[in-house]
């Protein structure tokens, strides 16, 4: 057996009948067996299960295969899979090629004949793609032990918690002058009706004051650059105006402030000062100033903050300060942001006092909210009935196509507010209800018992155009009772828009400054939906919580702590592997024209002033092959996918 | 459990027409709530979309000739689905294939159009007597601009004045336009939305003719309706010619400063957005922005207005058909437009303007409410 002598070996699998069903296996496989340089071709009912990887080693050994085939599932699932087994029978793990016929053949093609053509062709590619395969040397890169995690909701300052106590540095960024994020926001919480300050209060203050967590607060990510393992990052921290270690957080400047905006924190209901912490149990408990209000940035007089501050902690000359960092992994939390209902007009938001959103209603469920709690009508009395509007600007061609996954049970947990604490009749006007987590199903049934009104139609209209005595200084809500197959106007006092859970407005922006891609609803893509649902497709990058798509705290606290034992898996390892199908210059064919760096998606291709070459840096390629296939002069060879397997792989589809 | 409907083809005809998104109707009853039917009776359009998924239409029904085309559903609705094809296509099908009773003053006017090409059954050389007097030219290769002036303002009394208004404005302002008179035909919108393809294509197939033998390259016209349809729908079968409705060119000279005002209208005017204009065509603001450089005339608003307009009850072939008394929509229009506290009504569709006319002769409240279209009002102050 000389050296270079190809000994190929094909195995067709059934993947049950996924495969087998459209697709004649054993045609394909005595097929694969007439090809050049195959040795062995087997079909079997699942080659990723152990017996099935068995049958592989001992070919190799048997057979003295060099080069191996697997036709099945797309690489996304098993590559990684087959490669470890090649490896562990000796083989260089490169010298494997997959051919896809499942997704790409027997899920799409119905005849049966043309799917077993299709089979062969994509089987013929492969292997005469496998003919050129060469053995490729893997890398390993040490891995900086801390992480840096973006967005201090519940999602971020869980998954901070998880790690900072395994005593690995973490650096949390939030852009606010507090963590909590929408969770702060909310009174109570389904389906246990829990109290949410008290759940999240204690971990606030524990991200506030644990020593492995570097809290950076009112803070925006600048600039990422480096790779899995050695991420480099700039964080600007605006200027509080206020000295964190001097403040003890007493409130005297607040009381001072002569000006007022409305408070973010309590969805526009409120008022808050110039210098403000958004919420009492805000983390850090020291204010900030809000340099657009204060009236001393306008016009250089007032200073009363700092007149009244016995710690002296007031600063007006403070300057942003400029962080920078480095991180082995990056944990996206940056959650969502609330539809504003302005744009449906037929709702009548901002046109009607008393039509409010879903958060504006959580603060006026709040004890410490706008009306301490008490739910009134902007006018202060107390509502006789209540109408509680799902799927607003979810479902809906419109404006968002999928569901918000939460609406239908906080609208459940609205209805038990308002009993609790009014007379008032509550309408639930939905489509479906959809209570599909644990415990939910009894939440609905709880509140159905609680004697709440469903209305199963969706909302046409919110009017004060009323057409009888019943009606009048109501607000009327028109709907079709598609159950009853009827019109019906249901007079209320208060109206509350179940609102769409969005992706933040800036999403698009921190998905290119952290490389990672989203999916057509606009949150972050995870690696895989089901298998690998908090990695993204940039290594080292993981997302959680509602960033990645809307859901409850139950699942952004699962996530959370996923991404937290996968970052530390890495960190513990203290090393990873990366990809060693990378980009090549051959640097006596490169011109120094530049194109390559222009085009590279990953900043991994820099100039060498001195030789006047292009070099690219292992680490940081993909291997994604822009470069190759734009360099003008040929001198970049994608390895693994050379002009000369991409070209007999072609004729490998085509003959 | 109903059979399913025997008329397999009819139904073909509707799952065609209605496509992907009628599958993907979650039975939410926006469409309903929202319908302006349901002001007067009950419509029920969600449950006509389910017996549409099913196949269980029943075409001999007073509801298959009930939508106004008005679109105030399709707008909304969360699932896209084209309610409006779905409602035509169950007309087609009645039509087509004779499955169920057409409304006899709908069948009398397709006639009629079908001999004489207008609505009325008025004769064809009688097409622009309304122009007697207005030294308005025949169109000829090279003029500018086709004046197209939609049946009801070419016969009606009333419409007249909207076309003879327009023609003295265009005068005014110096613009090259002319007419064509016998060989123009009904554009068709309403027979289409009545059910009648067949018709509909050879009227599309004679005015395209004659447009191209004249060399006609740009269209004005008075009625949405025709603006509707020769911009959406000649162009998919053929026609090739640019479309602008009258108030998009009234707003567009206002603007260059070549129709300016010498008089005043010292009146509370409120607008009527006719649908063909707004929620078929987005065209919103431009017959605002005419009305409001108006001098001393005072825009006020309906609660119903814009994307939220409230139909008059004429489109998808009701203006050739008798709406009951008290379940006519532009009754509720005129109450608005009072309550509002306007004195003048404004619109710019012929079919608007009938119907307005109607309700408040009818209501008695032709004292308390002129109904006057764009183009007479401008004509007024010039
Ligand atoms: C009205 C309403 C009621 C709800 N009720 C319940 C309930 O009862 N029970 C339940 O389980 N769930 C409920 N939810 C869902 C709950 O709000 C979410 O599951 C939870 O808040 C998600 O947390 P998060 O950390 O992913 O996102 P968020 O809470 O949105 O936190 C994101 C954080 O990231 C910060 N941030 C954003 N962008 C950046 C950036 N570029 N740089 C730095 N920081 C950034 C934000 O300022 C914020 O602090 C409700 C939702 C709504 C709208």
């Amino acid at each position: 057996m000389s050296m270079d002598e190809r000994r190929i070996g094909v195995y067709i699998c059934h993947c049950g009948s996924n495969i087998a069903g459209p697709v004649d296996v054993a045609e394909v496989t005595k097929f694969a067996a007439g090809l050049d340089s195959v040795v062995v071709a087997r079909d079997y009912k699942f080659v990723c299960s152990d017996p099935g990887q068995e049958l592989i080693k001992q070919d190799i050994k048997e057979h003295g295969l060099n080069r191996v085939v697997v036709a099945s599932c797309s690489p996304r699932l098993h590559e990684a899979t087959f490669r470890r087994v090649c490896q562990e029978a000796g083989l260089n793990p490169y010298l494997f090629e997959m051919a896809n016929i499942r997704e790409h053949c027997s899920w799409i093609t119905e005849d049966h004949g043309e799917a077993t053509e299709k089979a062969k062709a994509l089987v013929n590619a492969a292997v005469r793609k496998v003919y050129y395969h060469e053995p490729l040397e893997t890398k390993e890169v040490p891995v900086k032990p801390n992480v840096l995690i973006v967005g201090g909701g519940i999602a971020g300052s869980q998954a901070a918690l998880e790690i900072a106590d395994s005593e690995h540095q973490v650096y949390l960024v939030e852009r606010t002058p507090s963590i909590g994020g929408h969770m702060a926001q909310l009174d109570k919480t389904f389906p246990t009706l829990d109290c949410s300050s008290c759940i999240l209060t204690p971990k606030m203050s524990s991200v506030g004051s644990h020593p492995y967590i570097k809290l950076l607060t009112y803070s925006n990510v600048e600039e990422v650059s480096g790779y899995v393992g050695n991420f480099k990052v700039k964080i600007r921290k605006k200027a509080r105006y206020v000295d964190e270690d001097k403040c003890t957080g007493c409130g005297v400047c607040m009381e001072k402030c002569p000006y007022k905006a409305d408070s973010e924190f309590e969805a526009g209901l409120a008022k808050r000062k110039a210098i403000y912490i958004p919420f009492p149990q805000a983390v850090p408990n020291v204010p900030v100033i809000d340099r657009e209000l204060c009236v001393y940035f306008k016009t250089g007089k007032c200073r009363a903050c700092e007149k009244f501050c016995e710690a002296g902690a007031v600063n007006f000359e403070q300057e942003d300060q400029i962080v920078e960092v480095e991180v082995g992994a990056i944990i996206l939390s940056t959650g969502y942001n609330a539809f504003d209902p302005s744009p449906i007009t037929q709702y009548g938001y901002k046109r009607f006092d008393n039509v409010f959103t879903s958060l504006e209603f959580e603060r006026l469920c709040s004890a410490v909210g706008p009306t301490s709690g008490k739910i009134v009508l902007k006018d202060g009395t107390e509502p006789e009935s209540v109408a509680i509007i799902h799927c607003v600007g979810s479902r809906d061609e419109n404006y968002h196509k999928y569901c918000s996954r939460v609406c239908c049970m906080y609208g459940l947990k609205f209805s038990h507010l308002i009993k609790e604490k009014t007379d008032a009749e509550v309408y639930q006007m939905y489509i479906d209800m959809r209570c599909f987590g644990k415990g939910y199903e009894e939440f609905y049934q709880r509140l159905s018992e609680e004697g709440v009104n469903f209305v199963r139609g969706k909302v046409a209209e919110v009017t004060d155009r009323t057409i009888n005595e019943e009606e009048q200084g109501k607000l009327i809500v028109v709907a079709e009772d598609t159950l009853l197959g009827k019109i019906i106007r249901v007079p209320v006092d208060i109206v509350i828009l179940c609102t769409a859970l969005e992706p933040q407005p800036d999403a698009e922006d921190v998905a290119r400054l952290f490389s990672v891609t989203r999916s057509a609803d606009g949150f972050f893509l995870e690696r895989h939906p089901k298998l690998d649902p908090v990695a993204t497709t940039t290594d080292g990058v993981f997302v959680v919580g509602c960033c990645q798509g809307p859901k409850d705290i139950p699942d952004t606290v699962a996530q959370a702590s996923a991404a937290a034992a996968r970052a530390l898996a890495m960190i513990s390892k203290g090393k990873v592997e990366i990809e060693a199908a990378t980009s090549v210059i051959d640097e006596e064919l490169c011109a120094g024209c530049k194109t390559c760096i222009m085009l590279c998606p990953y900043s991994a291709i820099s100039f060498d002033e001195e030789e006047k070459v292009s070099r690219i840096n292992e680490a940081l390629c993909k291997g994604c092959g822009v470069c190759a296939a734009a360099c003008p002069g040929g001198a970049i060879t994608s390895r693994h996918f050379t002009t000369e397997e991409i070209t007999a792989e072609i004729e490998g589809v085509l003959v | 459990m109903q059979a399913v409907s025997p008329y397999r083809d009819a139904v073909d005809i509707i799952l065609e027409e209605g496509g992907d998104p009628l599958k993907l109707c979650y039975q939410c009853g926006l469409c309903s709530g929202i319908c302006p039917w349901n002001l007067v009776r009950s419509f029920l359009v969600r449950r006509i979309m389910h017996e549409a998924q099913l196949g269980l239409v029943d075409f001999e029904a007073e509801e298959a000739w009930l939508c106004t085309t008005c679109r105030a559903c399709v707008e909304r609705c969360p699932r896209g689905v084209s309610i409006i094809d779905v409602m035509r296509a169950t007309r087609r099908a009645i039509v087509g294939l004779g499955i169920g009773p057409v409304p006899d003053s709908l069948r009398i006017t397709m006639k009629n159009i079908s001999a004489m090409g207008n609505p009325l059954g008025e004769e064809r050389e009688k097409r622009v007597d309304w122009a007697k007097g207005l030294e308005v030219k025949d169109f000829s290769e090279g003029t500018e601009l086709l004046y197209f002036s939609c049946c009801l303002p070419a016969y009606d009394p009333r419409g007249q004045k909207i076309a003879q208004a327009t023609a003295s404005i265009l005068k005014k302002v110096g613009v090259d336009f002319g007419i064509i008179g016998a060989e123009e035909n009904c554009c068709g919108e309403s027979v289409r939305k009545a059910g009648n393809e067949a018709l509909f294509q050879s009227l599309v197939q004679s005015n395209t003719a004659v447009f191209s033998e004249k060399g006609v390259r740009r269209v004005l016209t008075t009625s949405p309706h025709c603006y509707h349809t020769f911009k959406n729908e000649y162009h998919e079968l053929g026609g090739n010619f640019e479309v602008i409705h009258y108030t998009q060119y009234l707003a567009q000279l206002i603007q260059e400063g070549r129709l300016t005002f010498t008089k005043e209208i010292n009146k509370r005017v409120t607008y009527h957005d006719p649908c063909y204009l707004g929620r078929h065509n987005g065209i919103y603001d431009e017959p605002r922005q005419v009305l409001q450089s108006i001098p001393g005339l005072e825009l006020v608003e309906m609660p119903n207005y814009r994307e939220n307009s409230l139909c008059c009850g004429g489109g998808g072939g009701r203006i050739w058909m008798e709406t009951k008394k008290g379940e006519r929509f532009s009754d509720l229009r005129i109450d608005q437009a009072i309550e509002a506290g306007a004195e003048v009504l404004a619109t710019s569709c012929p079919y608007c303007i009938t119907n307005f006319e109607d309700s408040v002769l009818t209501t008695g409240k032709s004292e308390a409410l002129e109904i006057r279209d764009i183009s007479e009002l401008v004509q007024e102050v010039i």
